[in-house]
């Protein structure tokens, strides 16, 4: 994965849960996901796609996804509540949209949010590798934010390249 | 004034409706997507729309395109998290009035919907 990804991805986790939640975040350096890491309770998931793609998803236990919906929605919003899943969705629909807004340059869209809710789970998003692992501390508790994107344009052979070719 | 919400997540119409009604607005009808918002657009005509992009079955560009073929004056504001110059230009030329990309803070929402009331007002007083 290219470093330039990254730094969009932090300003975006900062921004949306500072502004949206009142939550500053504390982010820790990226790491690369190993195959071992322990599950999370709530994920929420979002698809990048055209001139890069791949996947982000948020991974919260549920102690501190009830506490950050309920910082985001302004009532107590509990694993059981109808619009869980909902606020869960629409924070990853923004922490993805602010990190695709500075990609300058590349046409990217993004999918509608996918939730998964359930002790201990394991997300396999993407075959994008290697996956970087953002940890990220805030008041009501941690969270980890999972990204896997790389560049299609590599993956497809452009007008120039085959022009290249045939010179040589 | 009737105020219509159209965003595929319950907890931003929420949020909306609580800044708005902080505003002094009651008259707030909402929509999860484009097709649900057409169908109270005829039923219930607001006198302003927030609109998002991304939705599912009919998403927010298509809307505002759909309502602009019949009407030319209700003001509509895009709230999405499509941030990029190339999207609000797309929109404004779609024929929303106002942008507003999220994560939003309740004073941007409320600054956007004051100044897209007044410029309509203002339009509306100059034509009359």
């Amino acid at each position: 994965m290219n470093v330039r990804y990254i730094n969009p991805f932090v300003r975006s986790i900062r921004n949306t849960f500072e502004t949206m939640c009142g939550l500053p975040v504390t982010v820790g350096k990226p790491q690369i996901k190993e195959s071992t890491e322990p599950g999370a309770d709530v994920s929420g998931v979002i698809g990048f796609s055209g001139d890069a793609a791949g996947s982000l998803v948020l991974h919260f236990s549920f102690e501190t996804a009830s506490k950050i919906a309920t910082k985001f929605a302004g009532v107590d919003i509990t694993p059981e509540h109808d619009d869980f899943a909902d606020a869960i969705g629409e924070l990853a629909n923004m922490v993805a949209g602010g990190a695709k807004a500075q990609f300058e340059g590349l046409n990217i869209s993004i999918s509608l949010p996918n939730v998964i809710v359930g002790a201990n789970h394991s997300v396999s998003a993407s075959r994008v590798t290697p996956r970087l692992i953002i940890p990220c501390d805030t008041e009501v508790g941690q969270f980890q934010v999972e990204i896997g994107m790389e560049s299609t344009a590599s993956k497809t052979t452009t007008p120039s390249t085959v022009a290249q070719g045939v010179a040589s | 004034m009737k105020i219509m919400l159209v965003d595929d997540s319950r907890t931003i119409r929420n949020i909306q409706k609580n800044v708005l009604k902080q505003l002094g607005h009651e008259d707030i009808i909402d929509a999860e997507d484009g097709v649900v918002a057409l169908r109270l657009f005829n039923e219930q005509p607001p006198d302003l729309m927030l609109v998002d992009w991304n939705m599912p079955n009919m998403d927010g560009i298509t809307l505002i395109r759909k309502i602009r073929e019949v009407n030319k004056t209700i003001p509509m504001i895009m709230c999405t998290t499509e941030a990029e110059k190339s999207r609000v230009l797309e929109a404004i030329k779609a024929g929303v009035n106002n942008y507003i990309v999220k994560p939003f803070t309740a004073e941007s929402l409320n600054e956007k919907i004051s100044q897209t009331l007044a410029k309509t007002q203002a339009a509306t007083t100059t034509k009359a």
